[in-house]
């Protein structure tokens, strides 16, 4: 088994399907964290999860329809009720919210983590699809990924002992 | 005495293990990395990571909040 590289040759793909800030994060730990261990990993971005391959990313999180969201705050955990999420702004709050807490307790920002994964060459693949369908051209999206469908995923799938959809 | 000392104290999952491997990647076969953290969940991932890598966990101890781990690089 070789440390560096190789080792063991385990593989994983994952599809990419959600692009808010909160589902950003489990396909971005993985994808670095597999990939620190030596696993070939691939992640197909299909859908709103072809968001997360933009250049810029502008990620939020919203409260509504999520009853397990409560915040730490004045010393509780407060949830949001569905109503109060329909008032234009309090996405945005919560969303400047949860960057707040993450630079507080040190968790990486998504930017960090997918710049580690292209670093550690996560094989990146945008679906080519979701790409006509919202209308996005491979100049809105970082260097690297190629784009595919789902033969393409279905290849790297099969050669993979860990398939995620996420 | 460690060859190399990593400082990861405040780094949440997965940054430890990231920058350890960052730093192992560089050191020489046999070479001892020795990692401070305050993530109480790194102490069973770097187990994980050493079992799955090959890399030797030589230590993990605990002082107050400190997590103090030694890795041996494997070849």
């Amino acid at each position: 088994m070789n440390a560096d590289t190789g080792t063991n040759a385990k593989a994983m793909s994952m599809i990419v399907t959600k692009g808010s800030l909160d589902w950003a994060y489990p396909p971005f730990i993985l994808a670095t964290t597999a990939a620190a261990m030596g696993l070939k990993v691939s992640m197909f971005f299909t859908f709103y999860g072809l968001t997360l391959l933009k250049k810029k990313l502008d990620l939020q999180v919203t409260t509504l329809g999520n009853p397990a969201m409560s915040m730490p705050m004045m010393g509780m955990h407060m949830g949001m009720p569905n109503i109060v999420s329909a008032i234009p702004g309090v996405d945005a709050a919560a969303s400047a919210m949860m960057k707040n807490l993450i630079k507080k307790k040190g968790v990486a920002s998504i930017e960090e983590l997918r710049d580690m994964a292209v670093e550690s060459d996560v094989k990146m693949i945008a679906c080519q699809m979701t790409m006509d369908l919202f209308e996005y051209k491979t100049d809105d999206l970082i260097e690297g990924p190629e784009l595919g469908g789902a033969a393409t995923y279905i290849e790297e799938a099969s050669k993979s002992e860990i398939n995620l959809f996420i | 005495m460690a060859d190399q000392v990593l400082d990861v104290k405040g780094l949440n999952c997965p940054l430890p293990i990231l920058r350890a491997k960052k730093a192992l990647k560089d050191m020489a076969t046999g070479a001892t990395l020795e990692i401070l953290a305050t993530d109480p969940g790194a102490v069973k991932d770097f187990e994980a990571f050493c079992r799955t890598t090959g890399n030797e966990l030589v230590e993990s101890t605990q002082e107050d909040k400190t997590f103090r781990f030694i890795i041996r690089r494997a070849a």
